[in-house]
């Protein structure tokens, strides 16, 4: 109870981008020092990535399309956008998510309730994990040729604007904020549970309904599960949005092939994702600062 | 074991398959948790093939749509069975718990002790199945009862036979394949990268991503003398009835092969490791 960091307003205000900096090259330096467990790491990582892309290969020898809409290097532009997002949510979120039960089963919390900076701050960047961003670099890779591709083929060329390579990063960011803050609500729960070994599963298999265009959720299941994910619990906003703008920029129902798809206008979405990012992050703030209230030190 | 010092070997199975029993039912309450969200990434699977079936065109003479010889109901039963299918193959922690008991030493309790390494863990893993199964049976029932429309009616008897017969020795397959990797251990000491390597290729060539069917000819023959088939997509397509006849005893006299050779190869591993093996401390 008594534990509030930070609360004297007259203490000088650390400077957040210096400390950001610091975690950012001490988690460099730590991962230099092991260099080829980090090639290990990058490689393995990539594998996965690889053994993903060759599942849709095969897919794609047996149809032209995914879903109304997405063809093959529509949809390989969606699966870089999901791999962009998840390599960004793994370098920086993903090992201190992981983290921060081990600090409070053990303790040693007290100790980042102890500096004089913000606790979530603290808690979130602490480590860095690099060798995550292999995966960043060749997404980028998948990216630019699946764009190439639609945008250089013959029948109904991909049209390039520049406000879609400003918006992508833009929304891209989005998605990783609303993951960020559904994972940092459920490390935030292990104060009250101790332990959260399901509770990792539980976003593995909540962020499974981000991986795919929103338009397979139809019919009497489907539709309540696209609406809960979009409204309720964001993650289907979260790669559906950033890939919208690069694969289809508005299009959406100017696409010759497809019946008008079944969710809301693209115009909405845009600005629904904004507030459902904003309003997800003031939630896992809330949520955080719910979960330190119960913390009782588990040392000495 | 004939001197009768030593107790029975058949009453110090029971005890540990007991024991290991009553340890995993502890934990009923999660493992039927888990057991239900294991079936999320399905749901996800089924609507995704959904739209692929809309997207793929329609045969000319008016039949069903196929991929790879898979109606979308095919499908979808197909993904539910090989559900069914790992629910006896797949062995978590197995290769990585064996290398870690060579690693810390802890396996010199089997060396000392007129226990087997393979037959207790052989065991506990029975224990574990049956733990996992008394629970999961409920989740497993109401998937399977609320998905029935996707199902073909029920095959007839002697395929159900061989359809039980693949599960059983797909868990002996998966059993002695994860323990023979993991005796390596003796060798290697950190076999994570080996263990990687074969989630790898059993995530791909299982057939738990995918119907086996969808690779074409050119991977068949590879596929089909590998073991990994038989972990997930073997017993569903025997179920389905994609496997019959000569193909059918053909593919389990391989998988056959492939249990008995493997329990020779995880025998031989552990004699040889044991010989290699020096343990110090206390």
């Amino acid at each position: 109870m008594p534990i509030e960091s930070s609360s004297n307003s007259s203490a000088q205000r650390p400077s957040y981008l210096a400390v950001l900096r610091t975690m950012l090259r001490n988690s460099l330096v730590r991962d230099m020092s092991y260099r080829s467990n980090f090639l290990i790491e990058s490689i393995t990582s990539l594998a996965w990535m690889i053994m993903n892309l060759g599942f849709y290969l095969v897919m794609f020898r047996f149809t032209a399309a995914l879903a109304p809409g997405w063809g093959k290097y529509e949809f390989f532009a969606f699966l870089a956008t999901t791999m962009l997002i998840n390599s960004l949510v793994q370098a920086f979120f993903m090992p201190n998510a992981e983290e921060f039960s081990e600090l409070i089963r053990t303790g040693n919390l007290d100790f980042a309730l102890l500096k004089p900076i913000d606790t979530q701050f603290l808690i979130s960047l602490q480590r860095v994990n690099w060798s995550s961003l292999s995966n960043f670099l060749v997404a980028l890779c998948i990216l630019a040729y699946s764009v190439y591709r639609m945008a250089t083929r013959v029948m109904a060329p991909l049209p390039l604007h520049a406000w879609m390579f400003v918006a992508y990063p833009v929304y891209v960011a989005c998605g990783v904020a609303i993951l960020y803050s559904l994972m940092i609500s459920l490390a935030a729960t292990s104060i009250w549970l101790g332990r959260n070994q399901s509770l990792y599963d539980f976003w593995f298999y909540i962020t499974n309904f981000s991986r795919y265009p929103m338009e397979i959720y139809e019919g009497s299941v489907g539709t309540p599960l696209r609406l809960f994910f979009t409204f309720v619990i964001p993650v289907m906003i979260v790669v559906n949005v950033p890939a919208r703008i690069i694969a289809q920029p508005l299009g959406l129902s100017s696409n010759a092939g497809g019946a008008s798809p079944p969710g809301p206008y693209p115009g909405f979405l845009l600005g629904f994702a904004i507030v459902a990012t904003i309003a997800s992050l003031i939630a896992a703030r809330w949520v955080f600062q719910r979960a330190l209230r119960s913390y009782r030190s588990a040392s000495s | 074991m004939a001197t009768s010092t030593v107790p029975n070997r058949w009453s110090a199975s029971w005890t540990i398959l007991r024991i290991a029993l009553e340890e995993r039912l502890v934990y009923r309450g999660d493992f039927a948790l888990g057991t239900l969200m294991r079936f999320l990434p399905i749901v996800t699977q089924i609507f995704l093939w959904n739209t692929v079936f809309q997207a793929v065109a329609a045969p000319a003479s008016g039949e069903q749509k196929l991929v790879a010889g898979y109606t979308y109901e095919d499908m979808v039963a197909y993904y539910l069975l090989t559900m069914l299918s790992r629910a006896f193959s797949s062995m978590p922690g197995l290769s990585s718990g064996i290398a870690r008991l060579i690693r810390t030493g802890e396996v010199k309790k089997f060396l000392i002790q007129p226990i087997d390494l393979l037959w207790f863990h052989f065991l506990s893993r029975v224990a574990h199945k049956l733990a996992y199964y008394s629970v999961a049976i409920g989740p497993f029932a109401l998937v399977f009862f609320l998905c029935r429309a996707y199902f073909p009616a029920l095959p007839p008897t002697d395929t159900l036979g061989l359809f039980a017969l693949t599960l059983i020795l797909g868990f002996l397959l998966g059993y002695f394949l994860e323990v023979s990797l993991g005796l390596v251990g003796f060798w290697w000491l950190e076999i994570s990268s080996l263990i990687f390597v074969y989630t790898l290729l059993s995530f791909f060539l299982s057939g738990h991503m995918f119907p086996l069917d969808m690779l074409g000819t050119k991977w068949h023959w590879a596929v089909q003398l590998l073991p990994l088939q038989y972990l997930a997509y073997f017993p569903a397509a025997v179920f389905l009835g994609k496997v019959t006849g000569s193909a059918l005893w053909f593919g389990i006299l391989i998988e056959m092969v492939w249990v008995v050779g493997l329990i020779a190869l995880s025998r031989w591993l552990l004699r040889r490791g044991i010989v290699r093996y020096s343990g110090f401390g206390g």
